[in-house]
């Protein structure tokens, strides 16, 4: 047998042996307790002990296909079988004994690096598993706070763009300001060979991942995970604490949520609080802790706002306000005027502005409906009215939208999320509300109905003003 | 104990017979250099010619073996030469069930170092050594070294990123490299002699920076291809194995010297 092998064997032998050795926290531990993990967007309960225990967590690496996005699949490598991984939860002071664990039918070794440990590798030395394996270690849970933890196996990269990363909060002894609602949302950034959009099973693509040009860009592991019916929930009145992490591997997350302002961020899940912040940055390989209370009802949007990733890639979620409205902090739409900039300083006019122009006839509602097109929806559904393919559906010979004017109407009125089909395409995505006057949405549909094949007709603005009453 | 373990493989290979599998194909695999993924930008492997199985070893090929050396079979082996999980697809000592495949043609996997390096012994011949593994597999269909090209390492790294349940395919499937050797991609992974020798040399110097490429840096600026991650996928994958350990992706074919004439 060469010397080497036995090397090997004994230097493996000590490596397991020291962190049972070491442990100098063992005095102030009492009892034993099985973490509760949770898959995001939930968060598991809060800790009400107020002494350290030993906290066993038992984490099962699974290699498994699942879906990116409609119709899309991907060989996920995950912590617990989701992406984001597991939530785990414990308190500062805790002794944890942590049990990886590499299912039978996985291709490769894993092994994890929690940026909660403090020792060599946070832990990634010590878990080095193969295939039909389980690894055990222990840490001490010395700094609270919000941690990411992902796979630290060569590859390093490839693991992470895998999806094989997730959040360990630590609680501190004093524990965190009590909310009403606690979420778990996660960004990371994929690369597939096929282009956004692509269907059926996409694999990794070195090439992108080092250009780091990402298909997709998503929130909590796929495209529309947290919206429509996965929307997160919270109640008018309420304190929302969002545990916000960025697995990477490459992109950096300018996590915003439009229409909310967040009260207080717990900066890179650190002690420093800053208040009132607009977007915070989420870094690869860390954390953010946000909370707001939500003030009026309605859907607000969860975003990394570099923006082409929410709206082009995935990176887009919801939280859905139910209770009364608030008109005092806000009134939805008052009126809308027509702004005429009259040079630098402020002038006040004695008459009253001039009307804007109303179309008298077909033809001109379909003129200034091209231009009001050009304003409000080119963004998204593009001058030819062909739409961007996965993401904003055409207009251009569109079923869904000859199918039924009324609820093409209804569309522009109030926005629309979900899924819906257009020209046998699934789409899953939102369009916001625009709060366009009756007149400019029966001018901008009637220029659509009357462009690019779809079958004419005219909406007028009393169609708009009725539908609007419903 | 794993001292004693020597003296009773050698024990072992004493009273086999070099038998070896009835129909086997071996292929010549003419010496050269490479550049290893591990190591500086200059450092050179150099093969000498040697011969290879053109197939992984088979279930069927193991189930010869186990029924000549009643020693290996799964309720007689030691837990020290090959953990509870040896054999683990197999119904009983000589029955390889489904799960090996059609007529049991699917390479065997679940099987330990130790028990790899027997049948190798038992069958006239060794296992290759990690270099020879390495230096055969650079080879595509039409080039003996492919490793730059794209398409060939992304249809290396497409089956290291598919889970793989049993049974696997079989031996056979798969392409032929330009030397005739078959299933060296996307069949199973293959153990090698010196298997552990990245992992661990003595040297301490290397020692820091491998471990610095295998936790951290991954594809590192300093190593011969840092986009090669499908060699990055293999040394990881042997780094995390021991001698006695028996997983379900991993199996092995052997090599032999090349006859002195
Ligand atoms: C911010 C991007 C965005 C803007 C701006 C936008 N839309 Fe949309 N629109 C969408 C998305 C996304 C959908 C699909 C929603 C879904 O899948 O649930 C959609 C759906 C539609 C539909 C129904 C589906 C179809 O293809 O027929 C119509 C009609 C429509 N939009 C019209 C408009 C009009 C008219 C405007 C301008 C007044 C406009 N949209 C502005 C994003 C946008
Ligand atoms: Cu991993």
């Amino acid at each position: 047998m060469r010397v080497s092998i036995l090397i090997t064997i004994a230097w493996l032998f000590l490596a397991t042996m020291l962190p049972a050795t070491h442990v100098s926290h063992a005095a102030e531990v009492k009892g034993e307790e099985h973490a509760v993990l949770t898959a995001a967007p939930s968060v598991p309960p809060l800790i009400t002990r107020k002494h350290s225990t030993k906290v066993i967590v038992e984490l099962e690496v699974r290699e498994r296909v699942g879906t990116i996005a409609e119709g899309v699949e991907y060989t996920f490598w995950t912590f617990g079988g989701t992406v984001p991984g597991r939530f785990i939860r414990v308190r500062e002071g805790d002794q944890v004994e942590f049990h990886l664990k590499n299912h039978p039918d996985n291709k490769v070794p894993h092994n994890i690096d929690l940026h909660a440990v403090t020792g060599p590798g946070g832990g990634a030395t010590s878990s080095f598993t193969p295939p039909g394996h389980e690894s055990i270690f222990s840490f001490a849970a010395l700094n609270p706070g919000l941690y990411v933890y992902h796979c630290a196996t060569a590859p390093v990269g490839m693991h992470i763009a895998n999806g094989m990363y997730g959040l360990i909060l630590v609680d501190s002894k004093k524990g965190l300001p009590k909310v009403d609602r606690e979420y778990y949302v996660m960004q990371g950034d994929f690369y597939t060979v096929g282009s956004n959009g692509d269907t059926g099973l996409q694999t990794f693509s070195m090439e992108k991942a080092l250009r780091e040009d990402a298909e997709y860009v998503v929130f909590n592991g796929s495209v529309g995970a947290l919206t429509g019916d996965h929307a997160l929930q919270a109640e008018v009145g309420e304190t929302v604490r969002l545990y916000v992490g960025n697995g990477g591997p490459n992109l950096v997350s300018s996590f915003h949520v439009i229409g909310e302002i967040f009260d207080e961020v717990r900066i890179e899940a650190g002690d420093a609080i800053n208040r009132n912040v607009q977007t915070t940055l989420v870094p690869a390989g860390g954390a953010a802790i946000v909370d707001f209370k939500v003030d009026v009802p309605g859907t607000f949007i969860l975003v990394d706002h570099s923006i082409f990733r929410a709206f082009n890639k995935g990176a887009l979620g919801m939280l859905k306000v139910t209770g009364k409205p608030n008109t005092a902090v806000y009134s939805g739409q008052q009126d809308q005027r027509i702004y005429l900039p009259e040079g630098g300083a402020v002038q006040t006019t004695p008459e009253p502005a001039p009307k804007p122009k109303l179309a008298a006839n077909k033809a001109e509602r379909i003129e200034m409906g091209r231009g009001a097109y050009q304003t409000n929806c080119v963004a998204c559904h593009q001058a030819d009215g062909q739409g961007i393919a996965g993401a904003f559906p055409p207009l251009a010979k569109s079923d869904y939208l000859n199918a039924d004017v009324n609820r093409a109407i209804d569309t522009v009125l109030s926005g629309l999320q979900g899924e819906i089909t257009v020209n046998g395409e699934p789409y899953n995505n939102v369009m916001p509300s625009l709060g366009l006057s009756d007149e400019k949405i029966a001018n901008i549909l009637t220029y659509v109905l009357n462009s690019w094949d779809n079958d004419g007709g005219e909406v007028s603005p009393a169609q708009v003003s009725k539908r609007r009453k419903k | 104990m794993k001292l004693l373990s020597a003296g009773w493989l050698i024990l072992g290979t004493l009273s086999a017979f070099g038998a070896g599998a009835a129909s086997r194909e071996m292929s010549e695999i003419p010496g050269g250099v490479y550049r290893p993924q591990y190591g500086t930008k200059d450092e050179q492997v150099e093969v000498e010619s040697f011969v290879l199985d053109n197939y992984a070893v088979t279930n069927a090929d193991y189930l010869e073996f186990v029924t000549e050396n009643p020693r290996w079979r799964k309720s007689q082996t030691p837990q020290i030469f090959a953990d509870a999980a040896y054999l683990k697809h197999w119904i009983a000592d000589l029955d390889p069930g489904p799960d090996s495949g059609p007529e049991g043609m699917s390479p065997v996997t679940n099987v330990s170092w130790f028990a790899a390096r027997a049948y190798c012994r038992w069958s006239g011949s060794r296992l290759p050594t990690l270099a020879e593994w390495e230096f055969a597999a650079r080879a595509s269909e039409s080039k003996p070294d492919a490793i730059g090209d794209v398409d060939f390492r992304q249809r290396i790294l497409d089956w290291y990123a598919k889970p793989a349940k049993p049974p696997l395919p079989k031996v056979t499937d798969g392409f032929i490299n330009v030397y005739g050797v078959t299933g060296l991609h996307g069949l199973v992974w293959e153990w090698v002699s010196d298997w552990n020798s990245v992992l661990l040399t003595g040297e301490s110097r290397v020692d820091a920076g491998l471990e610095r490429q295998l936790f951290c840096a991954g594809a590192s600026a300093g190593s011969a291809d840092p986009s090669d991650y499908a060699a990055f996928l293999r040394f990881a994958m042997r780094a995390s194995l021991q001698a006695d350990y028996a997983v379900g992706n991993l199996g092995f074919r052997c090599a032999k010297d090349r006859s002195p004439n």
